[in-house]
């Protein structure tokens, strides 16, 4: 039996007469590379900013990381990492400072902070660019540094909004090598993307269509289900499904 | 705390490397302190007067040169029409008209008793009331000159007169720059601090980090105090270069009580003040919004602090905002404090209400201030 990190039930976010997300279940298992996909405005980011604690689910239940999403806040967020689609990092601090300070909120030890930082900028082959403010780096780069400080305190669970807006293909390729090799450590992946090409990495994939979630399920699956040849199918037979219901 | 040590080295490093934020807090203190007390200076010299001499007399002539002499009339026009004057006055070009009527001097010596004629462009009230009672004083002078030349001594006394000699306390001098520099002080340490801390909150909020930093465990009195600690720090250093550097090596400014006083008091306003500027960024959205709420707020403080205005002649109605002023109070206890050397006891009051302001504006925003939506 996998073990499950990320457990829903019916949860539910409401704006005045908005339903954001209505009744969303689902679960997520320890080390999986889970993709949460949807058009603009299906409710993926509302479903999101709930998982992380960031907003207060109107009714349902969630438990990340074993913790419950309306008690257990801050319990969460010392065991998730959480990358934005707008840029997270501080751009008027250079790298290390950056690596440094968000080390030190979440409680690493300076030895820890060193070592991490060190093999964090080996590994992204940044040994130049360390005295750099991060402004002044490319996307691509700024993106790949901002995963790797998301998930520098070794969190259970790390949650990507679209963390590849805007990149190249070659740094998206090197972006998803990273991924991988999180996951491989036994880092769970919680991601929302519109690139369909990045969808079939996934193990697992939801389709959420009006705040809803319509499919779950791995790509390949999906795509027979759909009688798609890409993910790029899959997308458009359900997004379909959305104007239909909107008319 | 090692959590508030990592977030106030972040917030140094990112003050220090603003480049639009370092003149503010370094060149602003200096710059305002030395050009604000000379535009804020109430005495009234070179007031324009005209004067109509239909006279033509000894006694004519003298009462003239006397108010020139006196350093604060420039004669502009020395004529015979009132006309011509009035003329002047609506060209502003002359602020005071004396009319010397004919027959001045002759009537002066015969009848002991004459009238001239003042009249004052009140566009500005302060120049003009200011300026007639200059006048009215002169002639005095003049009036008890003439009255020694021609009266004989002994006859004098019987006329009873009361002479009024007065005595300048705590400002003996009247220097006008010992008044307004330690209320400018305050109003500097107030704009350099809620401003600033206002707009840096707000700044995450617009460029979006504050999103990374609210899915953190960092605690929410952390995180604001990781913001209130160095503009506390900033506000403290601009109070001292000004107080220091140009209060007392410019305007020569030693404050008479206890420096330590009012370093205790500046320590309390700073967080009332800071807890207000967390309160603005807690309601506002983008730094245009907060910039806009807080320069309201700093235009009321401002004015209705005391520091130009006197708050005993307003109305009721304005009494009541003054009192609802923080600044009112720091400005009061400054020149209590540098001027008459007034005491911990002498203050006691506004130390209380001061710390009525800091605990109302830290608790509101502290309450407003949400880490989830």
């Amino acid at each position: 039996m996998k073990e499950i990190v990320i457990k829903t039930e019916k949860l539910t976010k409401q704006f005045g007469n908005f339903i954001a997300a209505n009744e969303i279940s689902f679960e997520v298992y320890k080390g999986e590379i889970f993709g949460f996909l949807g058009a603009n405005g299906a409710g993926k980011t509302t479903a999101m900013r709930m998982l992380c604690g960031l907003s207060r689910p109107t009714s349902g239940n969630a438990t990340i990381a074993g913790f419950d999403v309306y008690r257990q806040t801050e319990e969460i967020k010392k065991n998730i990492g959480y990358m934005s689609q707008k840029f997270s990092l501080y751009e008027d601090l250079n790298i290390l400072e950056n690596i440094r300070f968000f080390g030190g909120i979440y409680g690493l030890s300076r030895q820890e902070i060193r070592e991490k930082s060190e093999k964090l900028i080996d590994q992204l082959g940044l040994e130049m660019e360390v005295k750099k403010l991060v402004g002044e780096l490319p996307l691509g780069w700024k993106q790949k540094l901002a995963f790797s400080v998301a998930i520098l305190h070794e969190p259970s669970i790390v949650f990507l909004d679209e963390p590849t807006g805007g990149v190249d293909p070659v740094t998206r390729r090197q972006f998803w090598d990273l991924i991988y090799e999180a996951s491989d450590r036994g880092i769970t992946i919680f991601v929302t993307t519109h690139y369909m090409d990045e969808a079939e990495y996934c193990n697992r994939v939801s389709m959420m269509v009006d705040g809803k979630i319509e499919a779950l399920d791995t790509p390949g699956n999906l795509k027979m289900k759909y009688a798609a040849n890409s993910m790029d199918g899959v997308f458009y037979e359900l997004a379909r499904g959305a104007k239909r219901k909107a008319d | 705390m090692r959590m508030l040590i990592y977030l106030l080295q972040k917030e140094f490093k990112q003050i220090f490397r603003n480049k639009a934020l370092l003149p503010m807090i370094f060149a602003m203190p200096i710059i305002q302190l030395l050009v604000m007390p000379l535009a804020a200076d109430y005495e009234i010299k070179n007031i324009n007067i005209s004067v109509i001499d239909h006279d033509h007399s000894t006694f004519s002539t003298g009462l003239t040169q006397k108010i020139v002499a006196s350093g604060y009339f420039k004669l502009v026009d020395y004529g015979n029409s009132y006309k011509n004057s009035l003329d002047l006055i609506e060209k502003n070009l002359s602020d005071v008209i004396l009319e010397i009527p004919r027959g001045f001097e002759k009537n002066l010596q015969k009848e002991n008793n004459q009238k001239v004629f003042i009249a004052v462009n009140a566009i500005n009230g302060t120049k003009a009331s200011i300026g007639g009672a200059y006048l009215g004083r002169i002639i005095n002078d003049f009036n008890a000159d003439i009255r020694s030349e021609y009266l004989p001594q002994p006859k004098q006394n019987t006329i009873p007169v009361i002479k009024i000699s007065s005595s300048n306390w705590f400002n003996p001098f009247m220097n006008y720059t010992f008044f307004m520099v330690p209320g400018i002080l305050v109003v500097l340490v107030t704009m350099v601090c809620a401003y600033l801390c206002s707009l840096n909150i707000v700044k995450e909020k617009e460029i979006g980090t504050i999103e990374q930093i609210n899915v953190t465990p960092i605690k929410k009195h952390y995180f604001i105090l990781g913001k209130l600690i160095p503009f506390w720090v900033i506000g403290m250093f601009v109070f001292t270069i000004g107080l220091f550097v140009v209060g007392r090596l410019v305007y020569g400014i030693i404050p008479l009580g206890s420096i330590a006083l009012i370093y205790a008091y500046l320590s309390i306003y700073l967080v009332a003040l800071l807890g207000l500027g967390l309160l603005i960024s807690t309601y506002s959205e983008t730094q245009q919004q907060a910039m806009s709420v807080a320069f309201f707020f700093m235009m009321i403080f401002l004015l209705m602090s005391g520091l130009f205005t006197p708050i005993e002649s307003m109305p009721e109605w304005a009494k009541t905002i003054a009192a609802l002023n923080p600044v009112t109070y720091f400005i009061e206890v400054m020149r209590m404090v540098v001027l008459k050397g007034s005491g911990i006891k002498d203050i006691k009051m506004h130390f209380v209400y001061m710390i009525g302001f800091g605990l109302l504006f830290n608790i509101w925003a502290i309450l407003n201030y949400k880490k989830t939506g």
